[in-house]
């Protein structure tokens, strides 16, 4: 009896071992009761993950109730969300859907985890006729069936404090680059009179690497350069790349109207606090509305993003890039079926409505924009941009090592600048050549 | 996860243990099974979840892993030594990153092991003594060690904020000791930054085994030195250090390798990209491998890391650990 007895207990130790492995592994989401459930793994678009949680729940149980099918959610920040889309992929064990910064559809759609829209999956969104067409572009490489649809449409305009302008005697805001630079000088202030400046002309966020290169892009673009050529190879070293990350990273250097402390700002959140407690005047973003109307700001306006002259056009005309999130289904997914209608929920002309309102984005189905939430004067100028000042990201398979590399590149050269180094164009130059030789050297 | 961990009982030591063996050979081999079903878990799980990842790792650094095929990751092509060839090339852009961040790593080792030892070894010495509120100074001391990696380092970070952090508010407003607010998770000063938050973090560990050591040494070879007149200094390096030598040597192991792997301070401290000046040779693989997605590259230096660190390793043990294991016996 003994033996039986140790043999019982090994049996038991193994299943507890294999129990305890099975813990660990977590896994995808199963089936509730025989119901159906999808994961869907959200990005942070609203003031708080609690915010998107919230937000997104009431849209979620609106779809439970018309489908029945349930829907696990989970809010990433955007810190984590590039690796763990990543880590879904190369495991096979992810979310049914998932958001994906817009930038990098190409670059995803490159890895084959995603499924195209095309046939009856495009069908159940209800076509891409339905979408805004700048947006529906950025859903993966010209001449393939794209891998994410557009969700929220994002532009960037530059906001400024009213009060401060007013108080500056600055009617207009600046238009051109050096209107630009002559307000910021003049808002950059010592307004307490203790020997250091406690006001700084522009706010930005040196060391979040999204906000540099999309700077990089725009300022690049403004000034005749582009990150890539025709073929898709890289040139980082272009000398309107250079001249433009130069202007960039020279407000805080040379122009002295960004504090140093601003190097040390990893996220745009941050940089829109800054604004929110009167320590900036301008600074660039997307959607920053929310977060400020939470901190009860009310002095401030959205303004375009100035240009080098006033009536450029065409790509020297570029305010910002075609920003936005985007939606998409993992091939891996084991119920397409219940993903595909819960992207078409989401995509939906009122949902769009709803949603967009509360992240104060921009629908990116165009019948939602009878909606009176969509006709205050900021949605207004950021359709303009989007329409007429906006150019899609490099839409290459590099483009994500590009976002990290020169985004990095600027990041080090704003933390030099910061610790008192004099950066000149020519190390704005070596820098850029430096992420350059690392693109090379990506097979 | 803490099933496998359990250590399986040493064969014979069952209830079973020294009764007459039974007569018939089939059930004494059946008996004798036992212990080998009862480690097979912790078996299968070592190799799962040690074995077979780190042979992946060597696996990868050959193959051509990039995001086109990271979805079918089998499936991606063999090059052979390409990777090593990028990676490891002290002439090329990545590789020369990674020797720097080599001898840099090597250094932050140095420094945080010396410091984490010393420490400890003083806490160690001052809290064998018997005296009121040594036991709340045991728990407070490990409160470093217990608290999760990310929690404590999340808080170095905010008070290394240049603007806004209390090691500037407490130098230069309160103290008056610099004039201006220095950036300390940026350039070199990042690099200090990160020696003194890993540090705190291992010291109590060194504390730990080197408190456990020094219970073993009876009191009774201290009293005889303090007759003989042997001043305290010399005690403690006539008596405590080399009755501790078995547990410094497994001690100073453990921790140069943990250091020199160090990835949670610098990633939650900086982010995904460490300064430059700052970066160690663990952050620098995860960079590469998903930042740039660039696992073949990543892949290739990990095995250069695993290859350096075995070599440590095993001439350590040789060099070091025979003495330790003669005094032990």
């Amino acid at each position: 009896m003994k033996t039986t007895t140790r043999w019982a207990a090994a049996l038991a130790a193994t299943t507890l071992t294999a129990a305890g492995a099975a813990g660990c592994s977590g896994g995808a989401a199963g089936d509730s009761a025989g119901g159906r459930t999808i994961t869907y793994w959200a990005s942070n678009q609203g003031t708080s993950i609690s915010q998107d949680e919230e937000v997104l729940g009431e849209s979620i149980q609106r779809f439970t109730e018309e489908t029945g099918i349930e829907v696990e959610l989970e809010v990433i920040p955007w810190t984590d969300l590039y690796n763990r889309i990543l880590t879904a992929i190369s495991s096979g064990e992810g979310p049914d859907v998932l958001n994906i910064g817009n930038t990098w559809a190409v670059t995803l759609q490159s890895s084959g985890a995603f499924l195209p829209w095309e046939g009856e999956a495009l069908e159940a969104i209800g076509g891409e006729d339905r979408f805004v067409a700048s947006s529906w572009a950025t859903g993966g490489a010209a001449g393939q069936a794209p891998t994410s649809v557009p969700l929220y449409g994002l532009a960037y305009s530059m906001y400024y404090n009213t009060a401060m302008f007013e108080a500056a005697g600055i009617t207009e805001p600046p238009a051109t680059w050096d209107e630009f630079l002559e307000a910021a000088e003049t808002l950059t202030q010592d307004t307490d009179g203790d020997g250091q400046i406690d006001q700084w002309g522009v706010g930005l966020a040196g060391s979040s690497y999204t906000n540099n290169v999309h700077q990089a892009f725009i300022r690049g673009l403004q000034n005749g350069g582009s990150l890539y050529d025709e073929d898709g190879e890289p040139t980082f070293t272009d000398p309107g790349v250079v001249a433009g990350v130069n202007q960039w990273v020279q407000l805080m250097g040379s122009e002295g109207v960004v504090s140093p402390s601003n190097a040390e700002l990893t996220s745009g959140t941050e940089m829109v606090e800054d604004f929110a407690q009167g320590n900036t005047a301008m600074f660039f973003d997307q959607a920053p509305s929310k977060t400020l109307a939470a901190r009860g700001m009310e002095d401030y306006a959205a303004a375009p993003v100035p240009m080098m002259t006033a009536d450029a056009t065409g790509l020297e005309g570029t305010q910002s890039h075609v920003a936005g999130i985007n939606v998409s289904v993992l091939e891996s997914s084991d119920d397409q079926e219940a993903a595909i209608d819960f992207v078409a929920h989401l995509t939906s002309d009122e949902e769009q409505r709803f949603l967009n309102a509360r992240f104060t984005a921009l629908p990116v189905v165009t019948a939602a924009y009878d909606d009176p939430a969509f006709e205050g004067e900021e949605t207004r100028l950021k359709q303009d941009i989007l329409a007429n000042h906006a150019q899609p990201m490099p839409l290459f398979p590099t483009e994500g090592q590009m976002e990290t590399l020169v985004g990095t590149a600027i990041k080090d050269l704003f933390g030099r600048i910061a610790q008192g180094q004099t950066v000149t164009e020519d190390d704005v130059r070596a820098a850029l050549e430096a992420a350059q030789s690392q693109m090379g050297a990506i097979s | 996860m803490t099933a496998h961990t359990a250590p399986p009982r040493a064969p014979g030591t069952g209830p079973a243990a020294g009764r007459p063996a039974p007569a018939r050979p089939a059930r004494r081999r059946r008996r004798s099974l036992l212990p080998y079903a009862l480690v097979a878990p912790a078996g299968v799980m070592e190799v799962l979840v040690h074995i077979v990842p780190m042979l992946l790792g060597v696996w990868i650094a050959f193959l051509g892993l990039t995001q086109l095929n990271i979805a079918r990751w089998v499936q991606a092509p063999f090059v052979g030594l390409r990777n090593f060839a990028t990676g490891l090339d002290p002439s090329g852009p990545i590789g020369s990153q990674l020797y720097a961040a080599l001898g840099r790593t090597a250094l932050f080792t140095v420094i945080v092991v010396a410091l984490s030892w010393s420490l400890g070894m003083l806490g160690a010495v001052l809290l064998t003594s018997r005296f009121k509120g040594r036991g709340v100074l045991r728990t407070l001391f490990l409160v470093p060690y217990a608290l999760p990696s990310y929690v404590g380092t999340i808080a170095w970070a905010f008070m290394f904020n240049q603007r806004d952090g209390v090691i500037n508010r407490i130098l230069v407003d309160d103290l008056g000791v610099l004039d201006h607010r220095p950036f300390w998770l940026l350039g070199g000063n990042a690099f200090w930054v990160t020696v003194v938050v890993t540090a705190w973090q291992f010291w109590p560990f060194a504390f730990l085994m080197l408190l456990a050591a020094l219970q073993n040494i009876p009191d009774s070879v201290y009293e005889a030195a303090a007759i003989d007149g042997a001043s305290l200094w010399r005690q403690f390096t006539r008596i405590t250090l080399p009755m501790v030598r078995p547990a410094n040597a497994v001690l100073l192991l453990i921790l140069s390798l943990w250091i020199f792997n160090q990835f949670n301070v610098p990633y939650v401290l900086f982010g995904p990209a460490s300064p430059p000046e700052a970066t160690l040779v663990s952050p620098l693989i995860y960079q590469q491998s998903f930042n740039n997605w660039n696992f073949g590259v990543g892949g290739a230096m990990s095995v250069l890391l695993l290859c350096v660190l075995l070599l440590a390793s095993v001439l350590y043990v040789r060099l070091v650990l025979p003495q330790g294991r003669s005094v032990d016996d």
